[in-house]
C-alpha cells in the first residue's frame, strides 16, 4: 500500500538579514497508514519546520524552496489555497506545542470546536437549529472522547479555566474533530508534568487505534519515542540523519549523533553509569559548509566526512547519513 | 562525605495570602491562602546532593527560595552551618548569602539583558567586597568564566549573544564566584536540549568535586535526579511524601505517588512497560488542598482513613521515610517486573 504522506526532497528556507537560513534541507519523510512515526531532534533541527511546511503554514520570510509533499497521492504544494483548506483540518490536523497560546483565549472551547466542524463536516444537517444542535452534540462527544469530564457544561468555558493537561486534550479534540487520516502532534507533552504526559500520550495512542489514523509525534524525548512510536526519524541541523524501526534504532543506533543522544540522557535502568555529553553546539544554519553537519562534534570523524554525505540504506528498513554506518561501529 | 548537616530545615511553611479588595474586606471575606509549602523538614549534609523532585506547583521551587529567604518563610526554621538563617538581620543575611547561592531554571530570564557577562558575573564580588581592585575583579571573573567553559574574549558580550547552554554556564559562574558552600540548583537543566543538558550536568558534578560544594538539586526529571543525587525527597502539594537514599527510593519506592511518578517516566530501556500506573485527574489546587492525605484524590490505593486523617512520615530504616497510611500493607502499584 502506498504511504499516506510522502515528502520528497523538501527544502524550506528563511531569508534573514544575516543570510539565508536553510532550516530544512532535502528532507524525505514517509508516513505509512496507521503507523506512529516519531521525529526526534534538538531545537533548530528542523523537525517542526518540516511539518509546518507539510501543513502549508510557513509564512514569509520563510518559503518552501523545493520538494514534493504527496498526501494520499496529491501534491499539496500544487493545490490552491482553497483546495488546501479543505485538506487541512479535515484530512491532516496538527496540534501545537503550547496549548495556552494556540487556543484563542477570547472564545469558549465550544466555539473553537464548532469552527472546525462548521468548516469541514459535510454530514451536518442544513437547517439552522438542527445544525446548531448537531454541532453541540458532536462537540460534547469529542470532548468526551479525549477524556474531559462533564463535556456538556465545559463547552461553554474558556481555555484559562482548564489545567495544562486539559488544554492539551482540548487541542487534540479540535484536531480530531473531523477524524483526520493524519495527526501531526508537535511536542504535545513538553510543557506537561510526567503523570499528565503519560495520560495525554496514552490518549493519542488509544485514539489512533480506535480511528486507525496515522500519527507523527514530534519530540525531543527518546523515551516517548521508545514507548509510542513504530518508527523513528532523527533530525540534525535540517537533515535526516537516521531512520528506522524504533527498537532497532534505539537498540543499535547507526549514526554517531543518535548514539550521542542516547549516551547523553541519564537513564534510570543504567543508574551508576556515567553519561557522555556530545561536546560542542549545533552549527549555525547560515552558510553551512558542504560537509557532514555533525563533523565538528563527531568522535568518529575522518577526512572523508568533509565531503557531502548522502542518506543511504544501512539495513532492510534502515537508513543513515554517515559513511561509517552499517560497518562495525561497536 | 560527612554526616553532619550543613543545612537543616525544620517545619518550614510558606503560605501566600491573597489580597482583598475594599469591598471584600467590608464584607469580611477571608483572603485566599495558597499553601505552597507546609511543614517541611529536611537536612542536607555537607558534600552531598539532595534531589528534590515533584510536579509543577508542588512547591519545590518555593521551598528552595524560602531556604535562602528569597521568599520570607511563614513559619519554621532554617539553620545553615549552625547559624539560624530565619532570624538573621539584613546585614548578616547578606553575609551568609555569600555562602548560599542559587542557579535558576530559565537562562533567558535570569540574566540582565543590559549588562555584559563581566558585569553579571562580577557583581557578587562587588556586593560582598571580595575584590581588592578592578584588576583583581577582572582576573577573578576571567578565572571562573574559563573554568565554566567560556572564553575570556566573550566577557564583554551581552546575554543575548549566547546560546541557552552558554547562558546557563554564565548563571553558574555568577553563583560560584563568591566561593559558596551551598547551592540551590532550581531546575538548571530543564530548559536545555538533551545534549547540552548532559554537558551542564557533568559541569555541575565536576565543580562540586573541585570546590567541595553541597547542592539542593530541584528537578522534575527523575532520571536526572537518579543520576546525580545522593538522597532524594519527593514533594506533593507542598509536603514531602517520601525521602531517602536515592538507591532505596528509586529501586523500591514506598509511597504510591513516588511509584506512579516513576512508572510515568517514558523509558528508553523498557518501552511499553505494562506496569504503568495511571494516575487520573490533575494536581489539586494548593488554594484548597484535599483533607487528610493530600494525595488521596488521585491515589489508586486510597481508603476512607486517607480522606480524613493526614499520614505521619515514618522511618523505614536506613534514612528512608515515607508518609502513607498503607505503608505496612506491602502494597505496590508496580508489579515486580
Amino acid at each position: 500500500m502506498s504511504a499516506l504522506l510522502d515528502v520528497k526532497g523538501l527544502r524550506t528556507v528563511f531569508e534573514t538579514r544575516a543570510g539565508t537560513v536553510c532550516a530544512v534541507d532535502g528532507v524525505d519523510v514517509e508516513v505509512r497508514r496507521g503507523e506512529c512515526l516519531g521525529i526526534v531532534g534538538e531545537s533548530g533541527s528542523g523537525k517542526s519546520v518540516t511539518f509546518a511546511s507539510v501543513m502549508g503554514l510557513v509564512r514569509s520570510p520563510g518559503r518552501i524552496d523545493a520538494g514534493e509533499i504527496l498526501f494520499d497521492g496529491r501534491d499539496l504544494r500544487k493545490l490552491s489555497q482553497k483546495e488546501l483548506r479543505a485538506v487541512r483540518g479535515r484530512d491532516i490536523a496538527m496540534t501545537m506545542q503550547d496549548a495556552l497560546t494556540a487556543l484563542n483565549p477570547a472564545l469558549t472551547v465550544g466555539v473553537q470546536l464548532a469552527e472546525v466542524l462548521e468548516a469541514h463536516d459535510e454530514t451536518l444537517p442544513r437547517g439552522r437549529r438542527a445544525r446548531t444542535r448537531a454541532i453541540r452534540e458532536r462537540s460534547a462527544e469529542i470532548l468526551g472522547l479525549v477524556g474531559i469530564p462533564s463535556p456538556d457544561s465545559r463547552l461553554s468555558q474558556y481555555p484559562h479555566e482548564f489545567s495544562g493537561g486539559m488544554r492539551q486534550r482540548i487541542m487534540i479534540a479540535i484536531a480530531l474533530a473531523c477524524r483526520p487520516k493524519l495527526l501531526i502532534a508537535d511536542e504535545p507533552t513538553t510543557a506537561l508534568d510526567v503523570t499528565i504526559q503519560a495520560q495525554v500520550l496514552e490518549l493519542i495512542s488509544d485514539i489512533r487505534a480506535k480511528l486507525g489514523m496515522s500519527v507523527v509525534l514530534i519530540t525531543h524525548d527518546l523515551g516517548v519515542v521508545a514507548e509510542h512510536c513504530d518508527r523513528v526519524m532523527v533530525m540534525y541541523a535540517g537533515q535526516v540523519v537516521e531512520e528506522g524501526p524504533t527498537t532497532e534504532v534505539i537498540g543499535s543506533p547507526s549514526h554517531p549523533y543518535t548514539r550521542g543522544l542516547l549516551g547523553s540522557i541519564p537513564r534510570l535502568a543504567l543508574r551508576g553509569q556515567p553519561i557522555h555529553p556530545i561536546e560542542g553546539q549545533v552549527p549555525d544554519l547560515i552558510d553551512l559548509p558542504a560537509q557532514c553537519r555533525f563533523y565538528s562534534r563527531c568522535a568518529d570523524r575522518t577526512d572523508a566526512c568533509l565531503t557531502p554525505i548522502a542518506v543511504r540504506q544501512v539495513g532492510p528498513h534502515r537508513k543513515a547519513r554517515c559513511i561509517l554506518a552499517g560497518e562495525d561501529t561497536q | 562525605m560527612s554526616t553532619e548537616p550543613l543545612l537543616k530545615v525544620e517545619n518550614l511553611t510558606k503560605h501566600y495570602v491573597g489580597r482583598l479588595s475594599l469591598a471584600q474586606r467590608l464584607a469580611r471575606e477571608k483572603p485566599s491562602v495558597v499553601r505552597a509549602v507546609s511543614d517541611v523538614s529536611l537536612e542536607v549534609r555537607k558534600g552531598e546532593i539532595l534531589g528534590l523532585i515533584g510536579e509543577s506547583g508542588c512547591g519545590k521551587s518555593t521551598l528552595g527560595r524560602a531556604i535562602l529567604r528569597l521568599h520570607e518563610p511563614t513559619s519554621g526554621r532554617v539553620t545553615f552551618d549552625g547559624q539560624e538563617v530565619t532570624t538573621l538581620d539584613p546585614m548578616a543575611l547578606k553575609d551568609i548569602r555569600r555562602r548560599m547561592q542559587i542557579i535558576f531554571q530559565d537562562p533567558y530570564a535570569s540574566l540582565n539583558p543590559r549588562r555584559t557577562v563581566a558585569e553579571i558575573v562580577g557583581l557578587p564580588l562587588k556586593l560582598h567586597d571580595l575584590a581588592t581592585s578592578a584588576d583583581d575583579l577582572r582576573a577573578k571573573v576571567i578565572a571562573i568564566i574559563e573554568r565554566i567553559g567560556l572564553k575570556a574574549n566573550q566577557l564583554d558580550r551581552y546575554p543575548h549573544q549566547f546560546s541557552g547552554g552558554q547562558r546557563q554556564r554564565i548563571g553558574i559562574a555568577r553563583a560560584l564566584i563568591s566561593n559558596p558552600d551551598f547551592i540551590v540548583c532550581d531546575e538548571p537543566v530543564s530548559a536545555l536540549d538533551v545534549s547540552i543538558q548532559a554537558q551542564i550536568i557533568e559541569l555541575l558534578l565536576e565543580l562540586k568535586r573541585e570546590m567541595g560544594l553541597t547542592y539542593l538539586f530541584i528537578s522534575h526529571d527523575i532520571s536526572v535526579i537518579g543520576y546525580l543525587a545522593d538522597r532524594v525527597a519527593v514533594m506533593y502539594l507542598g509536603e514531602i511524601v517520601e525521602m531517602g537514599p536515592v538507591d532505596a527510593v528509586l529501586s523500591a519506592p514506598r509511597h504510591p505517588y513516588t511509584q506512579s511518578l516513576m512508572s510515568a517516566v517514558p523509558d528508553v530501556d523498557h518501552p511499553g512497560h505494562a506496569q504503568r500506573v495511571r494516575l487520573t485527574g490533575d494536581l489539586p489546587s494548593p488554594l484548597d488542598p484535599p483533607s487528610g492525605c493530600k494525595f488521596h484524590t488521585r491515589c489508586p490505593l486510597a481508603v476512607d482513613r486517607c480522606r480524613s486523617e493526614a499520614p505521619i512520615s515514618e522511618d523505614l530504616g536506613g534514612g528512608h521515610r515515607a508518609a502513607c497510611h498503607r505503608l505496612h500493607e506491602k502494597l505496590s502499584l508496580l508489579e515486580t517486573a
